[in-house]
């Protein structure tokens, strides 16, 4: 193909993820470097007859010209991402000096709100994913044993909590472990303690998110292996078994081999999704013990004061996370790429 | 059929998988049916203090309705919250996103199948790296330029900001349902003196649709479930399904009425169990059309 029909081809495409997905990057990046301005302040002295008084009051004219002719506001240079909000520079360096042991060095980093949501949202991606992986191989080996009609069902059923929006998935199951719910009363009567809540405690709560999480994406994953089950080389199998391999060693060295490169493919996309992990924090009302970085975001975004340049630098910081995440399978990418070239 | 000596089980390995398998499926299944039955009872049922089986029998929606069954949060919800403008403004905004996405992405994805040169890998890379952002680090972008050009809280800015979140995985899903079309037919459609646009309408557009269907459930999925983007820049009257139950849980909480936001969530995902119940052959190809690709 000419590259001039690729060009008009691609410019509807194109133009619209440069437009909405390029420029905002860039206009994250510059919102994070400057701050709204402050009211222009001036201080004027009233004398009358009970003698002088000093007012202060906002000069509307001069804050509005300050504004049109600076838009993007303060130039605050790094000054943002540096604050106690976000890399919190000052904090950790006197933390790093101050704190006893390596223990009370984490448990203090926790408490500021940056490194408290990136660890959360890294334990929630590391965990929930090879979960999901494990979760979903489970299904499909057991899956693909069942006759034919039964594996339409299941496959139905399976893909239910995949299917629906995170926020409703998550609020349903919400509403079932709360304290007055069918699974959250099972809870209480099975550990028999009646004040057992699963809200309560911060442990608890990052469980329940991610037990959530592989519900939510373990039918991905089984879909995806189930599929790849259906082209497994079944001379390769009979051969292991007549070289004496048991039910496991089949697994072991036949199965998960031939799915491997499936395994890549879901734990890519699933460390993607995992990392922007937001909406159940808003379904289980869990943002008092976990909080996410797309939470952070969103908690300065929305509100009465949007908070957009610390938006901007938490976003910027997220994105710097995702592309270090997703770097080792760039290049691998790349080196496939230009080995067949 | 024969069973190979492979796929011979034995008896308890059998029961395991049973077993396996019909807890997964409670465990898949079970939530949803627990919340459509619990839907059309009053709220101290479906939370009851006293007993889990309330919310089965439902006592005291029988007290109150004299029925164990109740429509009255589907009724607080459709009517007095006015969930139907929710449900108005989600099919206005995933048809709208659903066709133009498919449009831009047909094009472009057709393109790239169809051209050898190194760009096209470049480009699927950058679209790679689009589709792992968060959406919300781009919400925080579109805020500052939305507010100053008035686009803010209308439902086309949505619309076109969802089409373009959507374009790289709907650029990855066609490009890989392209190149299974073999070019063969192109290429002699333009030795017959087509231009490519005419081979890509009179030859590629009518054997392309089982893919672009696939790729348009996707879609429409991601318009449907979106609630990050809508939440952010949609204003109250133009709000969308999700995001309306998300404000529901924040009024509805203090005045009891927790049953609307029930009911509101049933509603929601009715039509998504519609659409699993016809589509499902069509969900798990594009699912695993993606992963052959990838």
């Amino acid at each position: 193909m000419k590259h001039r029909t690729f060009f008009w081809f691609f410019l509807p495409s194109g133009l619209a993820m440069f437009l909405f997905i390029f420029l905002p990057i860039l206009s994250v990046i510059s919102q994070s470097l400057f701050t709204p301005h402050d009211a222009v302040l001036v201080t004027v002295e009233n004398c009358g007859p009970f003698g002088c008084t000093e007012e202060t009051t906002v000069d509307q004219e001069a804050t509005e010209a300050l504004r049109s002719d600076q838009p993007l506001g303060q130039w605050a240079g790094l000054g943002i991402y540096l604050d106690r909000g976000h890399l919190a520079i000052n904090e950790v360096r006197q933390l790093w000096q101050t704190a006893p042991s390596w223990g009370s060095f984490f448990d203090r980093l926790g408490n500021l709100p940056f490194y408290r949501a990136m660890g959360f949202t890294l334990t929630y991606t590391f965990i929930v994913t090879p979960l999901t992986i494990l979760a979903g191989l489970a299904i499909a080996l057991a899956v693909n044993t069942l006759s034919s009609w039964l594996k339409g069902l299941v496959i139905f059923f399976s893909l239910l909590p995949f299917i629906v929006p995170p926020l409703i998935g998550s609020l349903i199951l919400f509403w079932m472990i709360d304290a007055r719910g069918v699974v959250g009363s099972f809870i209480q009567w099975a550990a028999s303690d009646p004040g057992l809540s699963l809200k309560a405690s911060t442990g608890l709560t990052w469980i329940t998110l991610m037990v959530y999480g592989v519900w939510h994406s373990a039918p991905f994953a089984f879909v995806i292996f189930y599929a790849g089950l259906q082209t497994l080389p079944q001379d390769t199998l009979e051969s292991a078994v007549i070289d004496g391999a048991s039910r496991w060693q089949r697994i072991r060295y036949v199965v998960v081999p031939h799915l491997m490169p499936l395994v890549t493919f879901v734990a890519l996309i699933q460390l993607m999704d995992n990392f922007r992990v937001f909406e159940p924090i808003i379904g289980f009302s869990a943002s008092a013990h976990a909080r996410s970085l797309s939470w952070a975001i969103f908690n300065d975004l929305g509100g009465e004061t949007r908070l957009l340049s610390s938006a901007a630098a938490t976003s910027v910081l997220t994105i710097i996370c995702v592309a270090i995440l997703l770097s080792p399978v760039l290049v691998r990418t790349w080196r496939d790429f230009n080995g067949k070239t | 059929m024969t069973t190979s000596r492979a796929q011979q089980r034995s008896l308890a390995l059998n029961l395991l998988i049973w077993v396996f398998v019909v807890v997964w499926l409670i465990l898949a299944a079970f939530p949803f049916f627990w919340t459509l039955w619990g839907s059309f009872k009053v709220e101290l049922d479906f939370f009851s203090i006293t007993d889990w089986t309330d919310a089965l029998f439902g006592p005291r929606t029988e007290a109150s309705y004299g029925r164990p069954f109740t429509g009255a949060g589907y009724e607080g919800a459709w009517v007095q919250e006015e969930f139907w403008k929710a449900v108005i403004n989600t099919s206005i905004v995933c048809v709208s996103v659903v066709c133009i996405s498919l449009t831009f992405g047909t094009l472009g994805g057709y393109a790239l199948s169809r051209s050898g040169y190194r760009y096209t890998f470049w480009l699927l890379i950058i679209a790679l790296i689009f589709r792992a952002l968060p959406q919300i680090t781009l919400v925080s972008g579109y805020l500052q330029p939305f507010f100053a050009w008035n686009l803010w809280g209308i439902l086309p800015t949505t619309i076109i900001v969802l089409v373009a979140i959507n374009q790289p995985f709907t650029l990855w899903m066609l490009h890989s349902f392209f190149t299974k079309i073999p070019m063969e037919l192109d290429e002699s459609a333009k030795v017959d003196g087509c231009t490519q646009f005419q081979a890509f309408r009179y030859v590629i557009i009518p054997v392309m649709w089982p893919g672009v269907i696939t790729t348009g459930l996707f879609s429409f999925l991601l318009a449907y479930n979106d609630f990050a983007v809508a939440a952010m820049l949609l204003q109250e009257e133009s709000r969308t399904m999700v995001p309306a139950i998300a404000a529901f849980l924040g009024t509805t909480q203090t005045e009891g009425n927790v049953m609307f936001a029930v009911a509101a969530v049933v509603s929601a995902t009715a039509p998504l169990f519609v659409m699993v119940l016809f589509f499902q052959r069509q969900i798990v190809s594009g699912l695993t059309a993606g992963a052959v690709k990838g």
